[in-house]
Formats: structure tokens, C-alpha cells, sequence
């Protein structure tokens, strides 16, 4: 399994930029904050079909060149 | 092909496809007979949408080709041009395999003259009808005499002489209809609902040259006249352009792009980039919108026409945010749900047409390439602007509205990806 | 009585705000039972359960949000609904930045946001990790709050997170602090110089409580999920996350936090730790984890005892473990005298947890004293645990599941203590000591009217910083009865001394040798 320098060093020095998914609450919090938070007007991908959601996920955009 | 390569495949797919649909040019270059435009030979009509059975066509298509066959002559009355149809003696098939793009019930028969339209960037040919104008007309299923009557004058008259002014435009070059649709999108058109911006900039630049072609200046006020009382005179233009437009993406491999969207009074069918010339389809919505007086949502017929090719292309409904005016036209209700509605088709797409900008959006481009991906993983489907005719045959227009593509055929249109990519 | 429901169709609404809605409902005049949730078939059993099902709300599919309302007169419940309609509308967030429709997907957020380095999930389990994996594949870094995902799942998002150098924090993983950034379930506390690293949401949010109360603040707190250091996932996380700490110039000491891990866990853990070049902390609860020093690294029994290292080593002070703290005056005299109120039979201490962390430390607490001899038995109950939130809210949002399990302890005679938690901060209930209190004011009141006594003990994890305020939910629980103690290891310390009594208390002293 080849790793990639990590990515999180980077992470904890810089400014968080967040894309909520799921409690509303949390990127409320985040917004009182004043931290960058984009929510996310999620619903269950494919009306809740998990057949038909595992299609999506078997066909983004983004690959996983390793797997 | 490894799973990886795959992924990347639809990425890249995705991205050649769109390029070929936003970086399209097409030209108004022609307008002669179907005949010779197409190829459209002996007792052949076509209609709008997927294909479709005589059997299973609404009534109001089947009264428009019942009309047509009267119109070509091949019967003198409906009974003799049922009885034809129904042996099997007249040929139907849709539009969209002969190169064409038709209107609500979409009919085009060989003598019919049709403008086309040619991509400069990949040489892709579409054509459509000259639109006869709003109520009482053939794609609207009206089927009375003065329906045929027009229907002759344009083929005798109005035909020849559009062909040979738009022959003459920039010496042959043809009109752009890219550009004239970009700026009637900033003069408050979306190209299906409203074409009153486009219609008026496209006649400014037909009328020098159809004077010129004329040799009677009494057939050029009936034709000019014609080509300015008419509001709706782009709308086909708009559909050939979509067609020249989006028919090049049909065949690029791995692609999840909707390259044509089209209904047909009884389905809504799609087909993708990536799937060739396969239709999708499921049972078509009927349009909510306005009505004419004395029509109401109960006198609808189903949803119907190639139109949806406009949307397809990222104009209509999905630059409703350009197009107030039309978004309270079709039940919504102004400016915040005109954007509403843009932002949402906004959703569903790969990206935005570098040339087709919305001025009220921060110049930001039009939503364009319908992702069947998004659509099922959202469940928003597109948005359609659409004109509503009248269920019982022969009544023509009744209103205008919205409608929804059934999320049924992108569905479907998944799974096969899904099993395209595993092969 | 009428039961009415509202449906909306193709509505999908997250459970804390349907949670919160229905609070609201039932509040309302006339109303005597609210319930707001999405039409799944587990919901629509618990719609049965409370018999607030109706023709409406079994027609309702799983993408549709119901609001079933039971009320005393058809006019209550028109009144009930209208207003949940409104409250729905209001509680939506309709656009988002630049009065911009919210984005539908992840890829969207993704695309809009420019410069997104985190995605924080919470979505219903069976769809977390497809999420997660959309999120790290554009390069973001993952914080899963959801739980009930495949171990299987968690391990690929790891190794996926791995490849691509990202943090993949959780599955259930409930706490963290990114650049001074509070991340779901979080204390407010001060920025400062200790890491954490935590296969534990409340276990993290103890140590960071408790370090905030000495004065000391953290520089990050890395949250990886209670499963990442089992053999199974092999503390992929948590081994990333103690690299970045000790690389991390603001970091003074590190802390680690988890349940027990697998022994190569352990061992690979603990050697990562000694090689940090800075001073180290590791509090892995579990049986045999015998506190002591392993060079730069010290072993923890308790998450009390490892704040208090952990401040003693930023600075360079001395300690040594004690069982109570040096502020609980007359500590003697008050075990004795809750004890003296009990029934000989009465040897049992009940814990009601929230936290799961905070159940397995008070659980080896007591099972050490029983060891020692006195006859304590205990049965410490996780309502965080996974089986139990399947269908619910955690019980840091919903009371519900707390104050069901503090009545069925209180109907235990063998019942002595009743023993909890309580988790403030962002993302906890608005008031959980009110919540719990009545409940706890009707356990002792029913345990009285059959003639007996129970005692009741309670840590607050929180800060007077944090909106509920720690002292207010002291005074709640004192308020009702509850002896609250500074930390948890302390509470269930002191739960045991009263369960045992006398010896208990001495095995206790004898084994911090104090």
C-alpha cells in the first residue's frame, strides 16, 4: 500500500473549511463560530435504495487508483 | 478495462462530452423540403419523442398525423388516411432518427419544408419545421382546414423564399444561432417558453436578405409578416441547434451525460452519451401550468415534443433564472423561484455553458449536461417549459406550463451504465 | 383523544431536529403525545409502540417525514399540526451562503466551497461510508459521526484515507477540537498545549474537561473511533494521528484515549508514543493495563489520572494517583452515611450512562473493588451503544432511554446507587440535568414508598463555558438529590463505597496505596 506524505499536518496549522452532512446543528454551530461551513440539503442518495446507491458510489467521478 | 480506469473514464467522459455540447456553433444554414433535407422518402411521417406505436399514440397525435397524410394528399379525408396508417402504409417513426427535432406532436412529412442547421464543430446536421405560430396549429394536434391551408403556404411560399434569403446570409456562412441565443438570454428569453427576443433578432437579420431574394413583394410581405407576427418563430431553430448540439455527444464511451431528452404523448425518453442510441423510457407526466380561457389541467393531453432537447442543451427551464417573466407564465413565482429553479437543474449537471450566461446570476453560465448520475442520487429530475395541448384530438394549444422528466428512465439509464462499466 | 398525522413527502430531515421539533409539539396545549421521524419501517413500528399511528402515517414511505400528535380534542390537534408545519418551515435552512440554494451532495458542497479540507458526516448509518469514501476521494478529510457502519467499512476508509494522507476520524466518532475548532459533541475549552488523540468521543471530552478545569488547554483533539484500535482496524488512525501531534510545534504532550486495544495495538501504540520526542500519556482502559512509566510515556488508569499527568507533565511537576480529590471534604462521613440509609440487601450499583468511555471506566472501577472483597455486584449500562441507538437519538440528545433505564434500576430492591454521567457542551441536550432530574427526584421517591432508600451519583462533564453551564447542572442534580462528584473515576469510586461501604472504601485506599 503506497501512502501519500500526509495530508494532516496541514490540516491542524491551517483554517478549517467544512462541508456538513447530515445534523443541521452541527454546521450551525460552526457557522456561529465563524468557521467556513457549507451545509449540505442531504437526502438518502436514490430515495434510500441501497441497491441503486451502491451504483452511484460504483460510479463517481473520483477514483481510488490503489483499490 | 480495470475498475480504476473506469472511474477515470467517466470523468474524463463526462468532461469530452460537455465540451462537445457547449463548444457547438451552430449555423442556421438552409431551409428546403424534408424530402431533400433529410431524405425523407415516400409515405413517411415523423413525430415527436421515442418511438411509438400508431396503437399506443395519444389521440392527439394520432389527429396530427391523420393531418399530415391529408396535407401530403396520400388520402382525401381522416378515414382514408387512418385506414392507411393503420395497414401499415404510411411509415411512422420518430423525429429524432431521421435528424430531426419536432414541436409538441413534432410531425414532419417529406414535403414539409424544415431549416437546417449545421455544428461547425463537428459538421452534425439537425433540422426542424418552420413553427406555424400559437393556437390552432398542426403541433398542437389541430387538424382543420386552415391548419392544412398554412401548412401549404409555407411549403409552396414561405419555404423557398426563407431558404433562399438564409442561402444569402454572410454569402452562405449561415446565421449563428449560438450567439443570437446567447443575447436573447440576456434579453429575457430562455429559447422554449419566451422567444420573443431571439425571434425579433434572428428576423433582423433575415429580412434585408429575404428582400433581396424576393422577386414579388407581395409574397415578401406575407412571408415577413409571417416571420414577425410569430414570438414563438425561434423556438425551432432552438430545437435544431439542441439537436446539431447534442447529437455529437451520443457515443462518447463512459459518458453519464443525457444528450436528448424527448417525449412523445405516451413516454419520456432519454438517451445518454455513453449508451449510444438506446431510449430510456418511462410513462410521461402531464404539465402543470396555465390555461387558456375556458381550459382547464383536466383538458391536458401528456406531456409531448423533442423540445426538451432545449433543456437538454442547459436553455428553457434551466435558465428560468434568465427568464422571469416566464417563470410567473408557468406558475412560478418570479425572479427567487425562477432562480429556485436554475439552481436546482444546477444540481443535476456537470457544469455551467461558458456561453450562455445569465446576467441576474452574477454573469454565472446556464446549468448544461444533465448528469443521469445526480438525478438518481438527488431524485431531482429536470424541468421542462412546455406548451399544453388539449387532450381531445383536433383542439390545439390550451395553455403552458412545467413538466417533470419521470426519473423512471434515468433509473433505468443507470443500471445500464452500471453494466456497461462492469463489462 | 384524537391522533392526527402530517405527512410530507420526499422530505428527509435529520433526527436532531426532528427530535427537537417534537419536544415543541408536545409541549403545546391538549397535546399529550408528539412524534416527528422519517417513515422507515423501524419508525413506523416505534409509531405503534407509542400508539401514535394512524392510515395517514402508514401510508408514509421511508423518504417521508410523518408528525404524528396525539391530543385531547380535534381542535388541539389542528392547532398541533398547523403549528408543526410552521415550526418545519422555520427550523429549514433554505439557502446557504450568498442567499444561495443549498447544495444536495456532497460533490456539489464540494465544488462550491472553495479550499473544503473536511467533510463532517452524520448521516443515517447506512449510508455513512459511501459518504465518507466521496469525501476522502475529493481529497477531504473525514469526520464520521454516524455510527452502525461495517467494520469492514471502517477498515477500507482507512486504508483509503492512509493512501491519500488524510484523517479519517470514526466511524462513531463523536468529539473532536481541528485548529482550535470544536467538532460535534464538544466542551468549550481552551486552546493550550496538550493533544489528544481519543478512540472515544466522551473519553476525550472528560480528559479535555478536566484539563480546562486545571488551567491547561488542548491543541487538538483527534477523535479516531471507538473500534480503531482493535486488531481489525489496527489503530490505522490513531497511529497517523500521533505523527501529526508530535509533529505539531504547538503540541507539548500527547494523550491517548481509547477502550483496551488489541495487544499489538498496544504495543505499536505505545513504542509510536515513546518515539514522539515529547512527553506522552496513554489511557487505555482495561483489565491489566497496570499504570506505571514506559520512559517518556506514562500509563494512565483512569482519564482523571491521565489530565492530571498530562498537566503535570506540560509542567514538569510531580504526581501521583489519588482515588478522591483533595476538595471533597467530610468524604468519609457522607459514604458513611449514604450507606447507613440502605438495606443490608442493597449492594448493587446501577450505572445509566451516556457516554460509553465513562460506563467502561466506572465498569473496571467496580469490578477492581470487588476484587478487593466487599461483596459490590454492578451493572453498568452503555446507552450510547450502538444497539441501543439504532432507532433513536444518542442519549446525550434524547433523554428517553436514560430515564427508562434510571426507573427500571430504581424497581431493582438490590438497587444502592444509581450511578451517571452527564455530557455537556455543543451538540448535548439544552438542558440535560432538567431532563434527568425528575426522573431521579421519582426514583428515590418510589424506592421510599417501598420502604428503602437509594443513593445517587452523578459526574458533570462539561465546562462553565460550555451553554449549559457546569454549575447550573450541578445545582440540577443536587437539586434532586445526586451526589456530584469532579470526575467519573471519582464518581464511581464513590458509588462503590457506598454499595460495599467500609471495606470498600479500604480496598480502594489500598490499592492507590494511599
Amino acid at each position: 500500500m503506497s501512502e501519500a506524505a500526509s495530508r494532516v499536518p496541514a490540516l491542524l496549522a491551517g483554517e478549517l473549511r467544512v462541508v456538513n452532512l447530515g445534523l443541521q446543528a452541527f454546521a450551525s454551530d460552526l457557522e456561529r463560530r465563524g468557521v467556513a461551513v457549507l451545509h449540505v440539503a442531504w437526502s438518502p442518495p436514490a430515495g434510500g435504495d441501497l441497491k441503486r446507491a451502491a451504483l452511484l458510489a460504483a460510479l463517481d467521478d473520483e477514483e481510488d487508483a490503489d483499490a | 478495462m480495470s475498475p480504476s480506469a473506469g472511474a477515470a473514464g467517466i470523468k474524463a467522459a463526462n468532461q469530452a462530452a460537455l465540451a462537445r455540447l457547449v463548444e457547438a456553433r451552430p449555423m442556421l444554414v438552409d431551409c428546403r423540403p424534408a424530402r431533400e433535407a433529410l431524405g425523407l422518402e415516400g409515405r413517411r411521417v415523423l413525430h415527436a419523442g421515442p418511438p411509438l406505436r400508431w396503437e399506443r399514440a395519444c389521440p392527439t397525435i394520432q389527429a396530427a398525423v391523420l393531418c399530415a397524410v391529408r396535407y401530403e394528399g396520400w388520402a382525401a379525408d381522416d378515414t382514408g388516411a387512418r385506414d392507411l396508417v393503420t395497414r401499415g402504409e404510411v411509415a411512422l417513426g420518430p423525429c429524432h432518427h431521421a435528424g430531426a427535432a419536432g414541436p409538441m406532436t413534432g410531425i414532419v412529412t417529406p414535403s414539409m419544408p424544415v431549416f437546417v442547421v449545421e455544428n461547425r464543430l463537428t459538421g452534425t446536421r439537425a433540422a426542424a419545421t418552420i413553427n406555424e405560430g400559437l393556437g390552432r396549429v398542426l403541433r398542437f394536434g389541430a387538424d382543420d382546414e386552415a391548419v392544412v391551408e398554412r401548412l401549404r403556404w409555407l411549403a409552396a411560399e414561405a419555404g423557398p423564399l426563407l431558404g433562399a434569403a438564409i442561402r444569402r446570409v454572410g454569402n452562405g456562412a449561415g446565421i449563428d444561432l449560438r450567439a443570437i441565443m446567447a443575447q436573447a438570454l440576456r434579453m429575457g428569453d430562455e429559447m422554449h417558453q419566451r422567444n420573443v427576443a431571439a425571434s425579433s433578432l434572428v428576423a433582423r437579420l433575415l429580412m434585408p436578405a429575404l428582400a433581396r431574394a424576393a422577386a414579388d413583394t407581395a409574397a415578401l410581405a406575407r412571408v415577413a409578416e409571417f416571420v414577425a407576427g410569430n414570438d414563438q418563430f425561434f423556438l425551432n431553430l432552438a430545437m435544431a441547434a439542441g439537436k446539431a448540439s447534442t447529437d455529437p455527444c451520443l457515443g462518447v464511451t463512459g459518458s453519464t451525460m443525457v444528450a436528448t431528452m424527448a417525449r412523445n404523448g405516451s413516454e419520456f425518453g432519454i438517451r445518454v452519451a455513453g449508451l449510444g442510441a438506446r431510449w430510456f423510457v418511462a410513462p410521461v407526466e402531464t404539465p402543470r401550468g396555465l390555461y387558456f380561457p375556458g381550459f382547464t389541467a383536466e383538458d391536458a393531453n401528456p406531456d409531448m415534443g423533442d423540445s426538451a432537447i432545449v433543456e437538454t442543451a442547459g436553455l428553457g427551464a434551466f435558465a428560468m433564472a434568465a427568464s422571469p417573466s416566464v417563470a410567473r407564465f408557468v406558475g412560478a413565482g418570479g425572479l427567487a423561484e425562477a432562480v429556485r429553479a436554475t439552481e436546482e437543474m444546477a444540481e443535476i449537471c456537470l457544469g455551467e455553458h461558458p456561453h450562455f450566461r445569465i446576467p441576474t446570476l452574477d454573469e454565472r453560465g446556464t446549468p448544461v449536461g444533465i448528469d443521469v448520475r445526480k438525478v438518481v442520487e438527488t431524485g431531482v429530475t429536470p424541468l421542462i417549459n412546455t406548451g399544453i395541448a388539449g387532450k381531445a384530438p383536433g383542439t390545439g394549444q390550451i395553455g403552458a406550463g412545467i413538466a417533470r422528466a419521470p426519473l423512471a428512465c434515468f433509473e433505468a439509464a443507470l443500471e445500464a451504465l452500471a453494466r456497461e462499466r462492469r463489462s | 383523544m384524537t391522533t392526527v398525522a402530517l405527512v410530507k413527502r420526499s422530505a428527509y430531515r435529520d433526527s436532531v431536529l426532528l427530535l427537537d421539533l417534537a419536544r415543541e409539539l408536545r409541549a403545546l396545549p391538549g397535546v399529550r403525545e408528539a412524534a416527528a421521524l422519517m417513515a422507515t419501517p423501524a419508525n413506523q413500528e416505534l409509531l405503534a409502540g407509542s400508539g401514535l399511528s394512524s392510515e395517514d402515517a402508514l401510508a408514509a414511505g421511508p423518504n417521508d417525514l410523518v408528525i404524528a400528535i396525539r391530543a385531547e380534542s380535534a381542535a388541539a390537534a389542528d392547532l398541533a399540526l398547523a403549528r408543526a408545519e410552521a415550526l418545519v418551515a422555520a427550523r429549514d435552512r433554505p439557502v446557504g451562503p450568498a442567499g444561495r440554494a443549498l447544495p444536495r451532495t456532497l460533490d456539489s458542497a464540494w465544488r462550491r466551497l472553495e479550499g473544503a479540507n473536511l467533510a463532517l458526516i452524520s448521516v443515517p448509518g447506512p449510508f455513512a461510508a459511501a459518504e465518507a469514501r466521496r469525501a476522502l476521494l475529493r481529497g477531504l478529510h473525514v469526520m464520521l459521526f454516524s455510527d452502525n457502519v461495517p467494520v469492514e467499512a471502517e477498515i477500507a476508509l482507512k486504508q483509503l484515507a492512509r493512501r491519500r494522507g488524510l484523517l479519517m476520524m470514526g466511524p462513531d466518532c463523536g468529539t473532536a477540537y481541528l485548529a482550535g475548532v470544536p467538532l460535534g459533541f464538544a466542551n468549550a475549552v481552551p486552546r493550550g498545549r496538550v493533544g489528544l488523540v481519543a478512540a472515544s468521543g466522551t473519553g476525550l471530552q472528560q480528559v479535555a474537561t478536566l484539563l480546562a478545569d486545571s488551567g491547561e488547554g488542548i491543541s487538538h483533539g483527534i477523535g479516531v473511533g471507538g473500534r480503531d484500535m482493535s486488531e481489525a482496524v489496527g489503530g490505522a488512525m490513531a497511529l497517523v494521528a500521533i505523527d501529526a501531534l508530535a509533529a505539531e510545534p504547538a503540541t507539548e504532550a500527547i494523550v491517548v484515549v481509547g477502550k483496551p486495544p488489541a495487544p499489538a495495538v498496544r504495543a505499536a501504540v505505545a513504542a509510536r508514543l515513546r518515539a514522539a520526542g515529547k512527553p506522552a500519556v496513554a489511557c487505555l482502559l482495561g483489565r491489566g493495563a497496570r499504570p506505571g512509566r514506559e520512559g517518556s510515556l506514562t500509563i494512565a488508569a483512569t482519564l482523571e489520572d491521565a489530565a492530571r499527568a498530562a498537566v503535570a507533565a506540560v509542567r514538569g511537576h510531580a504526581w501521583t494517583p489519588r482515588p478522591f480529590g483533595p476538595e471533597i471534604t467530610g468524604l468519609r462521613e457522607r459514604l458513611t452515611s449514604a450507606r447507613r440509609a440502605l438495606a443490608p440487601g442493597q449492594r448493587t450499583v446501577r450505572g445509566a450512562y451516556a457516554g460509553g468511555t465513562l460506563a467502561d471506566e466506572a465498569r473496571l472501577i467496580l469490578d477492581a473493588v470487588r476484587a478487593g472483597g466487599p461483596g459490590v455486584t454492578s451493572e453498568i449500562v452503555d446507552l450510547g451503544a450502538d444497539e441501543y441507538t439504532v432507532r433513536r437519538a444518542h442519549p446525550m440528545i434524547d433523554p428517553a432511554a436514560r430515564i427508562a433505564e434510571i426507573g427500571r434500576a430504581a424497581a431493582d430492591p438490590r438497587t444502592a446507587v444509581i450511578l451517571l454521567d452527564v455530557v455537556l457542551g455543543h451538540g448535548a441536550a439544552a438542558d440535560p440535568a432538567g431532563d434527568l432530574a425528575p426522573a431521579l427526584e421519582a426514583a428515590r421517591r418510589s424506592a421510599r414508598a417501598h420502604g428503602r432508600d437509594i443513593a445517587l451519583v452523578a459526574t458533570v462533564v462539561g465546562t462553565d463555558a460550555d451553554p449549559q453551564g457546569m454549575r447550573r447542572q450541578i445545582a440540577r442534580l443536587e437539586g434532586a438529590g445526586a451526589w456530584v462528584l469532579p470526575s467519573n473515576a471519582q464518581a464511581a469510586r464513590a458509588a462503590a463505597c457506598i454499595a460495599g461501604g467500609e471495606p470498600a472504601l479500604a480496598a480502594i485506599l489500598a490499592e492507590a496505596g494511599a
